[in-house]
């Protein structure tokens, strides 16, 4: 078994206002110095050796992220 | 002889006996589908209703667009059955490449729920042909995930042929893109669009009664062909 981490962001041309309304409260609570904030999405995969990359590409492309708004990473991280 | 329209019900669908009731009100028979049968049961059209499929969980849409029954309706509406979908039934009808762009959270963040105008911009589609070009119509609508967004070329694409089909007006409740409500497919037969006209069907229990239109436009349609 392998760890496979697929982080998902917004892509940077479209609208994060998850993202935003994080980043405008951290000024209220005190926390001066963070220009912007982007909000995605990380999961953590338990993948099978037998699972290659382009099967898991397939499987971020194609489910967890939306390509027309999101982009994504896939990253072994432990096998 | 009346045309017979399909209703989906996915597992958190919510306005599927609303959409039900719209179309027996314009005149049609309406059919009961299920998200787990791959099985149209032989209908003219479908709807595919708003709620909260799969209980939003990863996109709105994400996973309801491979349940059994739409692969069934991704077929079928590329040989030109008509397809309406509202609100999830729109980001549905997005996730699952019917319709181009995709519905992310609303700008200021809130749920929107409110009655909203609309200006009727596409007056040849399957689902809108009963309608005048340029009519304001009275339709609730209540999204949180409701700001379309496409790339520059397909917003190019779309409003140079027309597909369009409802703008906002009056102030855009959500920062969707070029004020854009509802689109049509590249046929005219597939229509999605945030606002939800079953339930404005009736006065008694609606702003209006302008959601009846986009029922009796597909009826035409189908007793028409």
């Amino acid at each position: 078994m392998a760890r496979v981490v697929v982080d998902v962001m917004p892509k940077p041309e479209i609208l994060d206002p998850q993202g935003q309304a994080v980043a405008n409260a951290l000024p209220r609570l005190g926390f001066d110095g963070i220009g912007s904030v982007r909000q995605g999405k990380h999961f953590e995969l338990d993948v099978d050796d037998s699972v290659d990359d382009a099967t898991l590409a397939k499987i971020a492309e194609t489910f967890l992220a939306n390509p027309v708004v999101e982009d994504w990473v896939v990253r072994r991280v432990e096998s | 002889m009346t045309a017979r329209i399909g209703v989906i019900t996915f597992p958190g669908t919510l306005d599927d006996h609303d959409a039900a009731r719209a179309v027996d009100r314009a005149g049609g028979e309406s059919v009961a589908l299920w998200h787990a049968d791959a099985d149209l049961k032989g209908v003219d059209a479908v709807v595919v209703p708003g709620g909260f499929s799969y209980g939003d969980y990863l996109r709105a849409g994400a996973i309801a667009r491979f349940a059994p029954v739409m692969t069934e309706v991704v077929a079928a509406a590329e040989k030109g059955l008509p397809v309406l979908g509202i609100c999830n039934g729109f980001q549905i009808l997005c996730e699952a490449g019917l319709l181009p762009g995709v519905l992310i959270r609303n700008k200021g963040l809130h749920f929107v729920c409110r009655d909203q105008w609309l200006k009727v911009e596409n007056t040849s589609s399957a689902w809108t042909s009963r309608f005048d070009q340029g009519a304001e119509i009275l339709i609730p609508l209540k999204s949180g995930e409701g700001c379309y967004v496409a790339d520059q070329h397909v917003l190019d694409e779309l409003e140079g042929e027309g597909r369009v089909a409802f703008r906002y007006v009056g102030g855009n409740p959500n920062g969707a893109l070029n004020d854009i409500a509802g689109i049509t497919s590249a046929n005219g037969r597939v229509v999605g669009l945030m606002p939800h006209p079953e339930h404005a069907i009736d006065a008694l229990t609606g702003p209006s009664d302008d959601g009846l239109g986009l029922f009796l436009s597909a009826l035409d349609t189908l007793v028409a062909a």
